[in-house]
């Protein structure tokens, strides 16, 4: 396909490669944001062709798997409603909330329904006018102006029987919380291409200021990823700490700004729960006042829950770039995409999943060896 | 709403938030959005640059690295 097939040349990511080998003189630890950037390094072996001084630590980047499990739980309890009709995007289904998961209550009998497009759920709602409607509206800064979208267009069309159960966050505010730990042995970041091109590039220069550390906007595809690495460590062995934007075919430094009026109209800022990170200020959106009324929270009393994640799951470590996936104990044994602990396991976006769905299934000491 | 031809699967996307696009576009699609406007100008230039890196040091001899077919 024109303009992705350029991007998965394997001669020029072999030049990429030998570059980076050539200017890299020392150990350097180099946090991919975005779980998408996680699985196009695992697919394609990026990880195993840096040189040994590189080392990529996949971030908190995957909307599932950072969605608080009280809000699973609260979805749960809703889409079990025999008047509701819960619409979600697919990977939702599988993530495991404290005693069950959105495919168990639709084997039960909820209607639970994968949708394609927030607006696919404000169709259903008008399509079923005596049953209440339920968006799941979760993910980063990209999937906020589709969802705000149809909260717009379900007010306009005076839609009395759809609301949204939000859980939105955001990417600058994690970086701040990792560069902040006293665990962190982050150098430099790629941020996530898609999310700056709703947001724009500017978010990220107050953080490469405050904490001296460089940050590059990088794409997706294999030469996209490969780029953003060899900027990072080009500032880094430079003793530079700069915003760069690796993946300008697609962001702006504005970035997207009808998408950012929308975002700012419908949502406001607060703080929000990190499933396995834990509460990060003003790290999230949720429905602004003027919009309450199609607040599924407000809507329906769910009463209060308690929470319980699995005993053995890791996927907190994994989300904060602490351990690798296979060096969790129950990787690919108690946990694997059929039966997941945690949603890092279940998601398109999550590292374990993709360190399953690859093979990564030795830990890292046994895959150093036989490679290097 | 637009129709966008994925490599042969078409779907009808909302234009909202990208007013400017043209048919025969290409464009970034996120839940049946359009998010960003694809800057082939900016993609050639990428993919130049890419072109030359490390010619420098073939020529030179640094870098014995070896390049099969052609760079397409």
């Amino acid at each position: 396909m024109k303009y992705i097939d350029e991007f998965n040349d394997p001669v020029l990511a072999r030049r990429l490669f030998d570059e980076i080998a050539r200017i890299t003189t020392r150990p350097w630890a180099i946090m991919e944001v975005c779980g998408g950037q996680t699985h196009s390094i695992i697919r394609n072996g990026i990880d195993q062709l840096l040189p040994e001084e590189v080392e990529l630590i996949h971030g908190p980047g995957c909307p599932v798997c950072v969605t608080p499990l009280g809000v699973i739980d609260k979805a749960l309890a809703i889409a079990a409603r025999p008047d509701v009709i819960f619409c979600s995007f697919g990977d939702m289904l599988r993530v495991p909330g404290s005693e069950r998961d959105l495919f168990q209550i639709k084997s039960e009998g909820g209607d639970v329904r994968v949708v394609y497009s927030p607006l696919d759920a404000v169709r259903i709602a008008e399509e079923n006018p005596d049953r209440q409607v339920v968006f799941f509206a979760i993910g980063f800064e990209t999937t906020a102006p589709p969802n705000a979208m149809s909260v717009k267009l379900a007010r306009d069309r005076g839609l009395t029987n759809f609301s949204v159960l939000v859980s939105h966050v955001l990417v600058p505010p994690a970086i701040e919380a990792i560069v902040g730990s006293p665990t962190n042995r982050v150098d430099g970041f790629l941020a996530a291409g898609h999310v700056c091109s709703v947001m724009g590039s500017w978010q990220y220069g107050p953080l490469v200021e405050r904490h001296r550390i460089p940050i590059v906007v990088t794409g997706f595809e294999p030469l996209d990823v490969l780029e953003g690495i060899r900027r990072v460590v080009a500032q880094l062995e430079e003793g530079r700490a700069e915003l760069e934007n690796a993946y300008e075919r697609v962001v702006r430094p504005e970035g997207n700004v009808p998408a950012q009026a929308m975002i700012g109209e419908v949502f406001e800022t607060c703080d929000r729960q990190w499933r396995g990170i834990g509460e990060i200020p003003m790290s999230g959106w949720r429905l602004a006042p003027a919009f309450r009324d199609f607040d599924a929270e407000y809507r329906f009393d769910v009463g209060s829950i308690n929470t319980e994640e699995s005993g053995l799951c890791r996927a907190g470590e994994v989300l904060q770039g602490l351990i690798k996936p296979n060096e969790c104990e129950a990787f690919g044994r108690e946990c694997t995409p059929r039966n997941p602990l945690g949603a890092t396991m279940v998601s398109a976006e999550g590292a374990c999943a993709a360190y399953y769905q690859y093979r990564r299934l030795e830990g890292p000491t046994e895959v150093g060896v036989s490679v290097g | 709403m637009a129709t966008v031809d994925f490599s042969g699967i078409r779907k009808e996307i909302c234009l909202a938030y990208l007013p400017d696009v043209e048919v025969g576009d290409y464009t970034i699609v996120h839940v049946g959005f359009a998010i960003s406007k694809l800057d082939e100008e900016s993609a050639l230039e990428t993919l130049a640059m890419f072109k030359e890196l490390g010619i420098l040091e073939e020529e030179l001899g640094v870098e014995s690295t070896e390049v099969g077919g052609t760079a397409s």
